[in-house]
This record gives structure tokens, sequence and C-alpha cells, in this order.
């Protein structure tokens, strides 16, 4: 193709760059690591670590389910049911090989995340074929369906009795952190990939799909293999997730291991920090996840915390309906572009002159003379 | 280059195409008009395969295309540009135009083709990480045409680009779209624009209730007599012994709207 009669325009302008300064970002990335990493060891006193632990699974678990439905734009409100298959491995394997409570228990951590993945296939298979709404309303179905298994299967899951797992070797003095930096791998593992399935075209192809699905298909985006695929791997991270929470808690119960409110939890989470952001799930987790279980540790049992969701939702709603870190991202558009315009000193409102002329006008010249 | 052959194609309530015989020469640009609901926009989605013809037979360079998937088609070279807005308004001008290659796997190749691409669209270097849907639909359409060169196509479909432009975006749009002729593309457009259409295409084709009326070059089509009766109310008679009959030879042609 001929480019070079097309370029009479000398200025190779960058358009003005919205992003933080990379420095910027990468610093506070450090930081924020760092400070995770050193948490516990500053924080020794077990009511808040296990707080922590509790925020490191959602973290997990959030990270993960935003890679389907954080991207496909598909909202899944029945991932419960991979983090209940992830508990349920980890509690059958368990008893099953008589495998000793020491570290052996986070070997079984990608055992478990495959086995919900595989789960995922079938179940993603036949969910898939319909869209949006009723989409949301069959994952819910899903999992209770699972739910009643886990109840009724009971020589393999102890039904309502549950399934009790070893406790773990290690000193009482420091059982939470072990279960902590797990925790944290896990989750920095599913962040990377979330940040690499953004980056490539597979996810590309979820954004597409996310916008407009027919239109993806019709660019050869095969938007059947590509929502399973993101389903089965945020499956894999859930189902890790679970099997972080079952030897942590020392117990499996299909209520609580199939949990509406875990459904719910994850969708608020990654409503608050901003669906389909890298960072804004992992954001909304840390927060709210460690909200919930300080709460649930000062108010006792009473679902206290169920009343703040709701409070929570209707602010997040109201205040910021596209989540922490769009918001954040807009008004910082906004500045930059503000900023941009005020520096030349035209004169010019920030606001009114963002899609008009100029561009337009070089590129008519270089149609006339093709 | 592509040659449809009694095409006959609808959307299950009644054929729309009713026989179609078209012939689209290599390296014209070939702009298919006629009134509303001639069927213009079926025989393009026939052309690109999101639909399959009843009967007939679509042939592309020598090859058969008849109820080739959407896909297939597009790899073998055949790109269609949308009549409505069909970019994905939340993603970004980038996304948007990478999209377009999204068939191809060497990714050296497609960062080939974005170089090309982003040098012959200004527009799409100066808005690469805005938003999509923030663009003026003049710039959209530009976008889209990036998008559709990203596969470096050899026939470029084009339902209606002038649609919603003002004069001076169609102009240029018009100027995109010789350039794509002189870089050795083979280009398809419906207009509802007759007269910019025909000026700008080196072959016409006019249609009628789903059939080929009249084919041509732009200029003759232009100046046909027929065309004049046609747009002040007749139809066009192609067939001499029908046109004895008068103005309204075919029967079962509905026609054409005041």
């Amino acid at each position: 193709m001929s480019a070079t009669d097309v370029s009479n325009r000398t200025a190779t302008d960058s358009p003005a760059s919205y992003d933080l300064p990379r420095t910027v970002r990468f610093g506070s990335l450090l930081l924020v690591v760092a400070a995770l990493v050193v948490f516990p060891l500053v924080f020794t006193n077990p009511t808040i670590t296990s707080v922590g632990v509790f925020a490191m699974i959602y973290l997990l678990a959030v990270s993960g389910w935003n890679i389907f439905s954080g991207y496909s734009g598909y909202i899944a409100l029945g991932h419960a049911l991979f983090f209940g298959i992830g508990q349920y491995s980890s509690a059958m394997l368990t008893s099953r090989f008589k495998i000793p409570a020491g570290w052996d228990l986070f070997a079984l951590l990608p055992v478990a995340g495959a086995i919900a993945g595989l789960a995922a296939v079938p179940i993603g298979w036949m969910l898939l074929r319909v869209r949006k709404h009723t989409f949301i309303v069959l994952t819910i179905a899903v999992m209770f369906i699972f739910q009643l298994l886990a109840f009724n299967l009971r020589s393999w899951t102890g039904g309502s009795q549950g399934m009790q797992l070893p406790f773990p070797t290690w000193s009482g003095a420091y059982f939470n952190e072990p279960f902590y930096y797990i925790g944290l791998l896990a989750a920095a593992i599913a962040l990377v990939t979330s940040w690499w399935v953004r980056r490539s075209k597979f996810g590309l192809g979820l954004l597409a799909i996310r916008d407009d699905e027919d239109r993806a298909r019709s660019l050869g985006v095969r938007t059947t293999r590509t929502k399973l695929v993101a389903f089965a791997i945020s499956a894999v991270f859930v189902g890790a997730a679970g099997a972080i929470y079952a030897p942590f808690i020392g117990s499996v119960f299909p209520q609580f291991a199939f949990d509406p409110s875990f459904d719910l939890a994850l969708a608020v989470m990654a409503f608050t920090g901003g669906l389909g952001t890298l960072i804004g799930p992992a954001l909304g987790a840390l927060v709210i996840g460690s909200l919930q279980q300080y709460f649930l540790l000062q108010f006792g049992g009473a679902n206290v915390f169920l009343i703040v969701y709701g409070l929570l939702f209707v602010l997040i709603l109201r205040l910021l309906p596209q989540g922490i870190v769009p918001s954040i991202a807009a008004r910082w558009r906004q500045w930059v572009t503000y900023r941009a315009r005020n520096t030349p000193s035209t004169g010019v409102p920030p606001d009114s002159a963002p899609d008009v002329g100029r561009p337009f006008d070089v590129v008519l010249n270089q149609g006339g003379s093709a | 280059m592509l040659t449809l052959t009694g095409v006959v194609a609808g959307y299950g309530g009644g054929d729309i195409l009713r026989g179609v015989d078209l012939t689209v020469e290599e390296g014209s640009i070939t702009c298919v008009v006629g009134p509303n609901g001639a069927g213009k926009s079926t025989l393009l989605k026939v052309v690109s395969g999101l639909l399959r013809p009843r009967l007939g037979t679509v042939t592309f360079q020598g090859k058969s295309l008849t109820g080739k998937s959407p896909q297939h088609i597009l790899r073998s070279g055949i790109v269609q540009v949308m009549q409505s807005r069909s970019l994905f308004p939340d993603l970004s001008v980038r996304d948007n135009v990478e999209l377009g290659a999204f068939l191809v796997r060497d990714q050296a190749v497609v960062r080939k083709r974005m170089a090309e691409v982003v040098e012959q669209f200004p527009i799409v270097r100066e808005r690469l990480d805005d938003r999509a849907g923030s663009l003026s639909g003049g710039q959209q359409r530009m976008v889209e045409f990036a998008r559709a060169l990203m596969l470096d196509p050899s026939l470029v479909v084009l339902d209606e680009p002038s649609m919603g432009l003002e004069p001076k975006a169609a102009l240029m749009m018009y100027g995109y779209v010789r350039q794509m002729q002189s870089d050795g593309r083979t280009v398809l457009l419906v207009e509802q624009n007759v007269r910019a259409g025909l000026e700008l295409a080196s072959h016409g084709v006019v249609m009628e209730a789903g059939r080929v009326r009249l084919t041509g070059t732009g200029a003759e089509i232009l100046l046909n007599p027929q065309m004049r009766q046609l747009y002040l109310g007749g139809t066009v008679d192609i067939d001499p012994a029908l046109s004895a009959s008068g103005p309204r030879g075919d029967a079962d042609a509905p026609s054409w709207p005041a």
C-alpha cells in the first residue's frame, strides 16, 4: 500500500498521554506489593492476620472472576460454584489420600484449581449459549444445583454433616501466615494472568465481545471458544481460592461452600473497584474483603456486613457508578485535557473543543489529491 | 473478479433478491443504486457471507464462495464496512483497528499494517487511545475504513458509506474510496446519493425489486434517459418485447415510490 503520498504532515505529535507517568504507576505498584508482603509481619495479632487471609482469598477469587466477567461483560453470579468445587476437592483429596496436613495442603491448590477449571468447561458450554440477563440467572441456578448435590450426595460429601479437614501441623503461633502468603502468591499469579489476557489478542476478542458480540463474530472472533476459555480460566482461580479457604476454616459445609453471598461479594467488590479494569476488582477485594471480615468480627455472627454491602452498593451506584478506578481515571483524563488546553492559553473552555475540525481538514486535502 | 449468478435470497419472508446476475470487474469501483427495498443491502450481505443465498452462485477470483462462512470470506479477501456505525464504542481506536486484523496470526504483519493505516489515516493516529465512541460520525467512518484495510482486502464492500456524513466529510470519504482503487483494490458500494455515487464509480448497477435492471459505466447510467424516468416514477425496461407493452412491463415489479 502506498503510504507516502498521504503524509504531508510534518508534525509527529503523539496524542496526549492520559496514563499516569510510568514511574508513578510502577512506584505505587511496588509500594502496594511491599505493604501486602510486610503486613502480617507488622500486624502479628492473629485476629488481624485472619482478616488478611480473607482479603487474600477474595483478592484471588475476584481477580480470577474479573478475567471472565470483567472482560467479557457476562456477569457470572454463580462463581461460588467453583469456590465450592475447590473446597470440596481439597476436602475430598485430603481425606481420600490421607494427605498430611503440612505444606502438602498447598500442593492441592493447582489440583483443585484444575478440577474447577475442568468442571467449568461443560458448565460454561451449556450456560454460554445464552446472553446477558438470562446468563446471570442461569449461573445462580447452576450454583444452587451444586449446593443441592452437596447436600444429597452424602456418601461423597457427608451431606449436611459437612467434611472436616485435618488441622495444619505448623505451629499455632503463626497459623494464619502460611495461608496469607500462599493466597498473596496465588493472587499475584491471577493478576499477572489477568494483565496478560488484557494485553493479548485473546483479551481483545473478549473486550470486543463485551462491546458487541455479533460484531466481534463478524470480524472473525471465535466468540464461543473465547468465552469458554475465559470462563474456565476464571474458574481455576476461584477454585484455587476455595482450596485455600477450606483448610483455613477446617471444614466444608454445602451452604457455606456454595454460598450465594459469596457470589454477591465478588460482584460488589468488582463493581466497587471498577469492573473490567485490571486493578479495580483487586482494590475492591482488599477494601471490602477486609471490611466484611472486620464487621463480622466486631459484631459477631449477625449479618451486619450484609447491611453494609447494601449501603456500599447504593453509595457506589450514586457516587462512582463506574467504580473507583475508572472514575479516578476519568477525573485524571479531564485534568490532563484541561491542563493541555489551558497551557497555550487559547482561552478555549476545556470541554468545548474535543471532537471537531483540525485533523479532518488535513485529511480532506489528502483525499482530494489521491 | 466477483460474479453472482442467479442469486435468490431473503430473510425467510419471501425473496428479496429474485435472481441477481452481477459481475464486478477487477480494479473497478462498482456502485449499486436503486430505490429502498430494491435489495442493495441484501446483495452486499450475500457477498460478505452474512446471508446465505437460497439459489445461485457467488464466485470470487475463480473460487466459489456460495454459502461460505463470513470468516472464510474475510480470509479470501473481501471485507465489508457496515451501513450503520459499526465500531466498538467502548474500545479504543487502536483496539478497533487491530480487531480488523483479528484473523491475521502473524503479529509482525499486524504491526506493519497498523503502521501503514496510521500513516494513511491521520485521525487514527490522533485519537489512537481515545474511546471510539467519542469520535464524530465522520471520524468513526474513517476508523471503519482503517479497520477494513487491516486485512489488506482485494475487494472492499461499502454499504452506504456517505450515510450520516456532512458534505465535506462525504467528499473526504470518497477521496479514500478512490485511494483504495489506486492502491489496487476493487470497491463494491451501495449509495443512496445516486449522483455522487455514480460520478465516483467506474461501473454502475441499477437494481429494482430484487433484480439488476441496468448496468454500464457510471457516466452511462447517470445520463441514461431511463434513469430519469425511473426516478420520476416508472420502471426500467430491459426486455424490448416487454417494453412494447408499456412502461410497466414487469408485472410483479412494484412501481417506484413517487
